[in-house]
């Protein structure tokens, strides 16, 4: 009975830690399978242990290049959307100016849309224009599904400040450029931090838009796309587990500084 | 819905700032640059679908406008089992999204105490590895004659999803089954966070005056606790529908030529038979057939100040 009573009490628990189970299982089967040695060409059968694939990163034709040009293509991306984003997102809560409703629907479509509308219509304009697929579309379709994200994070960031400290720094003689580089940029930062993350990790990780206005450019998913028609080679296991553990590190230490500041404060 | 990804406030709103005489056109100086870059590279490219799909010719001679809305009905009649399909899938997911991702947002929000932090990274450092990988990933978990499957048959539940046609013998690779779990696995954090963006919010209090009143804990949670949540789950409904819906990675790599669904299809009218014009028409209907079923789910849901 006690069995049953502490169950029932505990359900919501159990349930939650399968569901949490559910979403990192593919990443425990991806960082496993990264010391596999398969038989054939494709990856998905354990045969035996080895550390070949560690060893060798950038043993598989094309695979760091394509790596390359999607950390370059995350980076661009990145600063275009962070930038216009961040701009946008200061007009909607700093001023009034009309078509404010037409701007704000602008803005949210994209991210209501499904990507493949956004990709096949976009490539309709491209090919429409006679545009040359490659690197530059990419970048330009990157920037257009990153920037409603930024605003996003941006807005709620610079609508939870408060605008006194802004008064009080005019009041002391800082000119406009002065008051925005040292009171509002800095209340802003974490806001904008955070569009630019997740700019970079939609960017990097982008699938469907940039099938199909890559071109013949080969991103890192449209590479690890391709293997799974030609064959996974392990290296693929072996940068998934390393963004992984990156991730997982970054916001950890990030979590330790922030607490370390919180303590000095207190 | 612009409060559909919002983090919530740091601090409550200031008052209203009074409006300023100078410097009238910085505003439109700041929007200028990004509202022409979604206006150019995803306005406009709406309105050349639209015409690319009324319009007639080939490959070799060019398109023409030539107001051709017959394409519409021909991609219909032909592409009708695919659109159903991807409802079908897309639906099956954001519930299985919402019955999973239910549990873990309230574990978060009320039960993890110390371990919410890290319980929370768990949910999104998946996020940083290619989700193509962690697709594949499921090739290998529901491999034929793996331990998943084994388990499931002898379980019976194989018995079960034959019958239901979501599987066919032995095999829950390449059939409904797996795209379904392959969907559900990529869209789930959509879900989980949005509720527990609304959970957090709720009044701890109201548990407890609820239970002072007698209230059991089911009643609690059916009375209190999920009307609270309702903005959570409608933002999470909608961010797990609407991409699902256009899906075709899942169906790609996990699914077979049975399980294919409107996101296939364009892909493959665009990017390979290269039949513009259709292609145009199947995004366009998909792009509508969504804004109508969100509109209505959205008023049902009794939400509308979402939009």
């Amino acid at each position: 009975m006690t069995f049953v009573n502490w169950l029932k009490r505990h359900l919501v628990v159990i349930a939650g830690l399968i569901t949490l189970g559910y979403l990192l299982l593919p990443n425990v089967v991806v960082t496993v399978f990264s010391f596999n040695k398969p038989k054939g060409r494709f990856n998905y059968q354990w045969q035996q242990f080895s550390t070949d694939a560690w060893k060798d990163p950038c043993g598989v034709a094309g695979m760091c290049g394509s790596l390359s040009i999607s950390l370059q293509i995350a980076f661009w991306a990145t600063i275009g959307a962070t930038v216009l984003g961040t701009m946008i997102a200061f007009a909607l809560v700093r001023y009034r100016f009309r078509a404010r409703g037409a701007v704000n629907s602008l803005i949210f479509l994209p991210m209501a849309m499904p990507e493949v509308v956004m990709a096949a219509s976009l490539l309709t304009l491209f090919l429409n224009m006679g545009a040359q697929l490659g690197f530059w579309t990419i970048l330009i379709a990157h920037i257009m599904f990153c920037l409603s994200f930024v605003v996003v994070a941006v807005k709620a960031r610079v609508m939870s400040m408060d605008p006194r400290l802004e008064e009080a720094a005019r009041d002391l003689y800082a000119s406009p450029v002065q008051t925005f580089l040292r009171v509002t940029l800095p209340i802003a930062a974490p806001g904008i931090a955070a569009g630019a993350l997740l700019s970079f990790a939609l960017s990097f990780d982008d699938f469907i838009i940039t099938n199909f206005n890559a071109g013949s450019t080969v991103t890192f998913p449209m590479f690890v796309w391709g293997s799974a028609q030609r064959g996974t080679p392990v290296q693929i296991n072996v940068i998934g587990t390393t963004m992984f553990l990156v991730a997982v590190l970054l916001v950890l230490s990030s979590m330790v500084v922030g607490n370390r500041r919180t303590k000095q404060k207190a | 819905m612009s409060t559909l990804a919002e983090a919530p406030p740091v601090a409550p709103a200031p008052e209203k700032r009074p409006p300023r005489q100078r410097g009238r056109l910085v505003p439109y100086w700041l929007l200028l640059p990004g509202i022409l870059w979604l206006i150019v590279f995803f306005a406009l490219p709406m309105i050349y679908q639209a015409s690319t799909s009324v319009q007639t010719g080939s490959l070799e001679e060019g398109y023409k406008v030539t107001w051709h809305f017959a394409t519409y009905w021909d991609a219909l009649s032909q592409y009708w089992p695919q659109f159903l399909r991807s409802v079908a899938y897309a639906a099956a997911a954001t519930v299985l999204c919402l019955v999973l991702g239910y549990p873990l947002a309230y574990l978060i929000a009320f039960r993890a105490g110390r371990w919410r932090n890290l319980i929370m990274i768990l949910v999104i450092a998946p996020f940083f590895t290619s989700f193509l990988i962690r697709t594949l990933a499921w090739k290998t978990i529901l491999a034929d004659g793996g331990p998943v499957v084994g388990a499931l048959n002898t379980l019976h539940v194989l018995d079960v999803t034959n019958w239901l046609g979501w599987t066919s013998g032995d095999r829950v690779l390449a059939t409904p089954l797996a795209v379904v779990c392959g969907l559900t696995y990529n869209f789930l954090p959509f879900m989980i966070l949005p509720l527990y963006t609304s959970l957090e919010r709720i009044d701890g209090r109201l548990h407890e005056a609820a239970g002072d009143l007698y209230a059991r804990p089911w009643t609690v949670f059916r009375r209190v606790t999920f009307p609270l949540s309702m903005p959570g789950v409608v933002s999470g409904t909608l961010l797990t529908f609407i991409p699902a819906a256009g899906d075709y990675v899942n169906a790609d790599l996990l699914g077979s030529t049975d399980t294919r669904m409107v996101g296939n299809v364009i892909q493959s009218q665009f990017l390979r038979i290269l039949d513009y014009p259709t292609a145009a028409a199947l995004s366009f209907i998909l792009m509508a057939a969504i804004l109508v079923m969100v509109t209505v789910y959205i008023r049902k849901s009794g939400t509308e100040d979402l939009v």
